[in-house]
């Protein structure tokens, strides 16, 4: 009887939503109809996720929590750990040592909960010709697909996002949907963004990835450990990026493709901590910044720490 | 009140009264419409991946119609200037039509941009106090305010003309006045504006060259007006409007001179490009020679080169500016130059090559092309629908009920 009755209640307020939509004129195909969905409005009018209180942001949480046991039938914690007070994040690349075998890449999907179909990468790894022009990344090669890494001719240069300290992607978005924290990660709020793509427009380094359809992401591939700001499952109509792996460096973890690189090219760790590994790589080694004459400063740098 | 509800469905029976032709018409837009809007649904609930953009040419044939109808709109204010500013009467009195047209391209600028939208139920976060509009950092929340302060201002002009028209009265110029010298510099500002949507991002070495804005407003005064050249010779021949010929040739005029400034531009640019030859004339290498093989885009900027430069010459002579073939033929030519370069021409190459060098060809899937296709008739019936009340009121032969007459009549 009480499940009846519920269920009514379903119908119910159904159809009020659907009336309500259909004022707002975009209705009909719009809503989800076929789940009794109450949290719709709920949904539509959450506040930017910088103007929440900590009740609401919690709320929010909880309520998405709900969503993700729904959709993928497991316990997604959506967290929301603060930035650590003086922790600027910083990243070094040691393009002596990348051999090109795309770990990263995969170790960032499976972190990162990317949708599998349609494939999206966070990174990208660039292959060139030795010998040839290099830095307009012109000659690059984004496909290729040797039997062995790495290949003589060749050498790689992975690219993600470089988490500009000037960000070009942050200035433009029309809604503030993106941000850059104060440990210098720029986030995206996933529920605010109107999918315009105008920052992808704007990012010199292709870092920017948009869920063209609804991510396909099979309940047993999924990281249950998330941020809000950072792997949560996202939607379809999105723009989503590399967050340095908010979810585990606010933890004290490494990134995922720190983690997973083989030859130990990936350098992380505290601008501001004088002691820090990527300090060292800065101060000690040739580091240079992609498309500086933008001046984007990104805190992503290239290094070679020994000649090839 | 009584007069308002009954004025309202005097207005309402005008969109009814027509011949056979008229609702072959509507019946040939509709058709499109609904099209268009089964293909939207479609897009809606799959995502944006019925569409051929993916994240290496992220923006398509929504933008580049939007971008080629701000100029539209845009183009309004070439008649508003002598019209007003010197009392240059035969266009003065067809001012209305223009204002109608900006009307209409704005309204399909906003549903341009709302098909373009991964979250378009989100459409109120851009908006100042309700939202979190990014004003005044990012271009497009400069262009949100623009664009539709743009169609505030042209909605009130063409309503209060044609009420007061509606009701036998001439307008006060000491009301729509302010407004109409307003208009002029805020036309220039929503094309500048959205010129500097582009021009702003350094990322994209193409559209990051100053002389973008003012290649935009040049092509626009050429796009714009040819369009309003051939709606006028139809209002013409299809109504009881007279549309003087010394209006017709001083618009044409004004064509050959905008299109002149738009070659030599174009001709800059590809001086600075060409000469120079840095990484940064990849793009335009990629639009008129094609990029290691990559050449889907070649054939038509050539064409609207092509088009651009016989049109040019076709409004510069006055014995073919003054025939109607020729004229005629130099306006199909504008449209279609201006439309392929200001929509592929400027968007693609934007994109192409990405910022990490790779070359994704774009051409547009089926689906966005019946969506676009939508748009335009829906574009196409609210022009429709607004001359359909607009040319009778201007002729004289709609006029309301006011009070007074309503007395002298009893």
């Amino acid at each position: 009887m009480g499940k009846i009755k519920k269920d009514r209640e379903g119908i119910h307020c159904d159809r009020r939503t659907f009336l309500k939509g259909a004022a707002l004129g975009l209705a009909g195909t719009a809503l989800p109809l076929n789940k009794a969905d109450a949290s719709f409005w709920e949904v539509f009018f959450q506040k930017h996720f910088r103007e929440m209180n900590e009740a609401e942001i919690k709320k929010v949480l909880e309520r998405l929590e709900k969503e993700y046991e729904q959709k993928y039938k497991k316990a997604i914690k959506v967290g929301n750990e603060k930035e650590l007070p003086g922790v600027l994040f910083g990243y070094g690349l040691d393009l002596s040592r990348c051999i090109g075998c795309r770990r990263c890449v995969y170790a960032c999907v499976d972190e990162n909960n990317q949708s599998r179909d349609p494939q999206i990468h966070w990174i990208t790894v660039l292959r060139f010709k030795k010998g040839e022009k290099w830095v307009d990344l012109e000659e690059s090669e984004k496909y290729y697909n040797p039997e062995l890494v790495p290949e003589a001719d060749y050498f790689y240069m992975p690219v993600q996002c470089q988490q500009c300290e000037n960000p070009p992607c942050v200035r433009v978005c029309p809604t503030q949907a993106t941000w850059k924290e104060p440990d210098g990660i720029v986030v995206v709020d996933y529920n605010w963004c109107i999918g315009c793509r105008y920052c992808m427009a704007a990012c010199p380094y292709g870092a920017r990835h948009f869920n063209w359809a609804e991510p396909n992401l099979k309940p047993e591939e999924i990281n249950l450990q998330t941020h809000y700001l950072g792997n949560r499952p996202r939607s379809k109509g999105v723009v989503e990026k590399c967050t340095f792996c908010i979810q585990r460096t606010r933890n004290g973890r490494y990134p995922a493709c720190v983690e997973a690189c083989p030859v130990g090219a990936r350098k992380f760790g505290n601008l501001l901590d004088p002691n820090s590994e990527i300090r060292y790589a800065i101060e000690h080694k040739r580091v240079f910044r992609l498309k500086e004459d933008l001046n984007t400063y990104p805190k992503f740098y290239y290094f070679f720490a020994y000649g090839v | 009140m009584g007069h308002m509800i009954k004025n309202f469905f005097i207005a309402l029976r005008q969109i009814f009264i027509g011949d056979r032709s008229y609702y072959l018409w509507v019946a040939f837009l509709s058709f499109f419409i609904l099209l268009g809007i089964s293909a939207y649904i479609d897009q809606f609930n799959r995502g944006l991946i019925t569409t051929a953009m993916r994240d290496q040419v992220s923006w398509g044939l929504y933008i580049s119609n939007f971008t080629f109808l701000v100029g539209v709109a845009a183009a309004a204010v070439l008649l508003v200037v002598p019209a007003y500013l010197y009392n240059f009467k035969p266009i003065k009195e067809i001012v209305l039509f223009g204002e109608l047209l900006a009307i209409t391209a704005i309204t399909m600028c906003l549903l341009f941009i709302i098909v373009d939208m991964g979250q378009p139920l989100r459409a109120w976060h851009i908006l100042p106090v309700i939202g979190a509009m990014n004003f005044p950092a990012s271009l497009l929340a400069w262009d949100v305010v623009v664009l539709n302060g743009y169609l505030v201002i042209n909605v009130i002009i063409a309503f209060y003309v044609l009420y007061r028209l509606s009701i036998g009265k001439e307008y006060s110029m000491a009301v729509i006045g302010p407004l109409i010298i307003l208009s002029i510099p805020w036309a220039v500002s929503i094309h500048t504006v959205t010129a500097f949507l582009y021009n702003g991002i350094s990322a994209r070495p193409y559209w990051n060259a100053s002389i973008l804005a003012p290649r935009f407003l040049a092509s626009a005064f050429c796009s714009g007006p040819a369009i309003m050249l051939i709606l006028f010779q139809i209002i013409r021949k299809r109504s009881e409007v007279e549309i003087d010929n010394r209006a017709i040739f001083k618009i044409a005029e004004l064509i050959a001179y905008a299109m002149a400034i738009n070659l030599f531009l174009l001709g800059a640019e590809v001086f600075k490009e060409f000469y120079s030859g840095s990484i940064h004339s990849y793009p335009m290498t990629y639009l008129y020679f094609g990029l290691h093989g990559k050449t889907s885009l070649v054939p038509w900027m050539w064409a609207a080169t092509l088009f651009n430069i016989t049109a040019f010459f076709l409004f510069l002579f006055p014995k073919t500016r003054e025939n109607f073939t020729t004229l005629n033929l130099g306006c199909v030519l504008i449209i279609m130059g201006v439309y392929i370069e200001k929509g592929m021409g400027l968007v693609m190459p934007g994109f192409v090559p990405d910022t990490l060098g790779e070359i994704y060809e774009y051409s547009p899937a089926m689906s966005e092309i019946i969506v676009t296709m939508g748009i335009w008739a829906a574009g196409a019936l609210l022009y429709t629908l607004l001359l359909k009340f607009a040319v009778p009121v201007y002729t004289g032969k709609l006029r309301f009920e006011t009070k007074e007459r309503a007395g002298h009549r009893t």
